[in-house]
Parts: structure tokens; C-alpha cells; sequence
């Protein structure tokens, strides 16, 4: 199967075309759902929490952090990142409860420190991996993700992001901006025969 | 855009990080709404304390809301004063329901929500555009 990642930027691939099939295919509705609660299980949270969604496209992550029920820890609050406006057109169409921002990760994560108790990410970093320009590389991009990513944690914060690495020096061009950055990372892979699924969790210490 | 929100975020801009004037963002030509939503006493607790206090009594000065507290209330303000009084704020939440002071926070932060205007940056006076509720925080490649 071919990578969107590999033809055009995220705010150019997710069109408004794009980004309503996104959201309506029961097939990657399941697939989001299953990759959030397996995120929400690995975070563990035990109380309402304040939660960062990195690359909330169109709010499919958030709608289930919104809706946990409060023997399960929840209901959460969120505020999702996104650089489609396509993607949070679809959001703002379905009713969503976080509060969404149009913004590009690799540029940062504007939260003051130790804002968020938590962070997700489905399906949205390996895009960090491509640089649209020639004057920003990835590794600068991937760094200043993950380092704004760790300062908007509260101690003790976890990330659980969920991403398709391209090959293995993508893996590991992932995993060391986090390390880097502060977390431990550890990376764990799910259903390796059918799908390179990665979910590494980090810790704030 | 809930108030909540805008009580944690900050300039995106590198040359702002260290400014102490880069956060909070002032709204300018906000127009506001108020969405109706659930209360959940555990997650105002839970964030009561990452509050930054003056910023909000800035923020909601700016818009011109009504004047807060000096102080930000405590933890046990959250919670009637007639729960069964043992000081564990469950069984009080369960037992007394959120106070006055609760549910003007839940009001304040969760449901009052800029719908459109600008956030400015107080160091370097960018200013960013909020639509829909949404505000747009992709900077010009020179900016970053």
C-alpha cells in the first residue's frame, strides 16, 4: 500500500475530499478507536484528566477521550492539534467537545510547562518525518515536537504515541527525538505480522 | 476556545519562550459564547491547581467578565460546606454536590468560549486568528 506520507504534505493530502472519507470510513473509525483505547489503557489514568491530542484530525480520538466513563477514570478534557483545516472542518462538523487548535507540531507545542496530564497521538508523527522545505530538516522538526512536547507535561506526565514508521531508521529517528527530549522511551509493537504499528510510551520524570 | 484553554497556552514563536510576557495570550475583538456542558467536579479539582490565577483575572478583566477573587479558591470551596465533613473530598462531592463557587468555575472555565477575535502575544505582538472556535497557530516559516 502506498504512504500518503510519502506524496504530499499533511495540510495538502487532507483536503476537504480527503478528509471526509477519512472520517466516515467505518474501517479507520475502527482503527482509531482501537488505537486510542490501547493508548488509553497504557496511559492508566485514574481521574478526569487534561489531555493533549497530537494530530486530532477530525476529533475520532477525542470523541472517546470525551466519553470515558467516570468508573473508567473519565471523562476526560482535551485540546487537539491539527495542520489540516479540512480535518478540523470535519471536527467542528461533528460536535466535538475538545477545543481545537490549526497548528503545525513541528513548530512546537504552545503550552505553558507542566500544562497537560497526558498526551495521545494516532497515526499523525511519522508525517514529522517528511520536511516540505529544504530549510527545516526532520531531526529539527522532530526535536522541537517532542522537546515543547515534554515542557507542556505535568511530572509524572505520559505520551503514548501511536505512529507508522516508513522503515526502521524512521523508528529510531523517532524514538531518539523523544529520548533526547527528556522521556523514556519504549517502544512496543503491536501486530507486527499485519501492521507496523508503533506505541511508544514515555514517562515525564 | 474555552477560557480553560486560553489559561495554558502561550506564544508559539521561539524568540517568546523565555519572555514572561508571551503568556497569557490578550484577546482582542472577542466575541464570546456560552456552550452549555456537563459539570465533572473531579476534573475541576484536578486542574484548579494548574490554574495560573492572575492570568485568568487578566484575561476575564480583558473581556470584560465579571471581577474574580484575588485569591484562587481552594480545593474544599469546590464542595458544599454541609457534606459529611471529614475533609476527603469525595465523599463530600458525593455527599453535598459542587458548590457556588464550583459552578461558577465550570461556567467560567468550561463553558464561556471565544468564538472569534484574535489572541496577542504580549512580547512580540503577533497576533492569531480564532474562527469557529478555532485558533490558528501556523506560523510563516520566517516566524518559527
Amino acid at each position: 500500500m502506498s504512504r500518503p506520507e510519502d506524496n504530499l504534505p499533511p495540510d495538502l493530502f487532507y483536503n476537504d475530499v480527503e478528509s471526509r472519507k477519512y472520517t466516515t470510513s467505518s474501517r479507520i473509525r475502527n482503527i482509531q478507536a482501537d488505537m486510542t483505547h490501547r493508548a488509553l489503557e497504557l496511559l492508566d489514568l485514574r481521574e478526569p484528566s487534561f489531555i493533549l491530542d497530537v494530530g486530532c484530525g477530525s476529533g475520532l480520538s477525542g470523541e472517546i477521550l470525551s466519553n470515558v466513563e467516570p468508573e473508567e477514570g473519565g471523562p476526560h478534557t482535551w485540546v487537539g492539534m491539527d495542520i489540516s483545516s479540512s480535518m478540523l472542518a470535519q471536527a467542528l462538523e461533528r460536535d466535538v467537545e475538545g477545543d481545537m487548535l490549526l497548528a503545525d507540531i513541528g513548530q512546537g507545542v504552545p503550552f505553558r510547562p507542566g500544562s497537560f496530564d497526558a498526551a495521545i497521538s494516532i497515526s499523525a508523527i511519522q508525517w514529522l518525518c517528511n520536511a516540505e522545505t529544504s530549510d527545516v530538516s526532520p531531526e529539527s522538526r522532530l526535536k522541537r515536537f517532542f522537546d515543547s512536547l515534554y515542557a507542556s507535561l505535568k511530572r509524572g506526565g505520559k505520551a503514548v504515541c501511536q505512529f507508522y514508521p516508513k522503515n526502521a531508521q524512521q523508528r529510531s529517528m523517532i524514538s531518539n527525538a523523544a529520548i533526547k527530549a527528556g522521556f523514556g522511551a519504549g517502544i512496543l509493537e503491536d501486530d507486527p505480522e499485519t501492521k507496523s504499528v508503533k506505541l511508544p510510551k514515555s514517562m515525564k520524570s | 476556545m474555552k477560557l480553560l484553554t486560553l489559561n495554558f497556552l502561550t506564544c508559539a514563536r521561539k524568540s517568546c519562550k523565555s519572555s514572561p510576557a508571551a503568556f497569557p495570550l490578550h484577546p482582542k475583538d472577542a466575541e464570546l459564547e456560552q456552550v452549555e456542558t456537563e459539570m465533572n467536579a473531579v476534573f475541576l479539582r484536578n486542574i484548579l491547581p494548574r490554574l495560573e490565577w492572575e492570568a485568568m483575572r487578566s484575561i476575564t478583566t480583558e473581556l470584560g467578565l465579571p471581577n474574580l477573587p484575588a485569591e484562587t479558591p481552594a480545593s474544599e470551596d469546590l464542595v458544599e460546606k454541609d457534606g459529611n465533613g471529614d475533609g476527603d473530598g469525595k465523599d463530600d462531592e458525593a455527599a453535598a454536590g459542587p458548590s457556588q463557587i464550583a459552578r461558577d468555575l465550570h461556567a467560567l472555565l468550561m463553558e464561556t468560549c471565544i468564538a472569534s477575535g484574535k489572541l496577542v502575544c504580549g512580547n512580540c505582538g503577533h497576533e492569531y486568528a480564532v474562527k469557529e472556535g478555532i485558533a490558528n497557530f501556523l506560523l510563516p516559516s520566517h516566524m518559527v
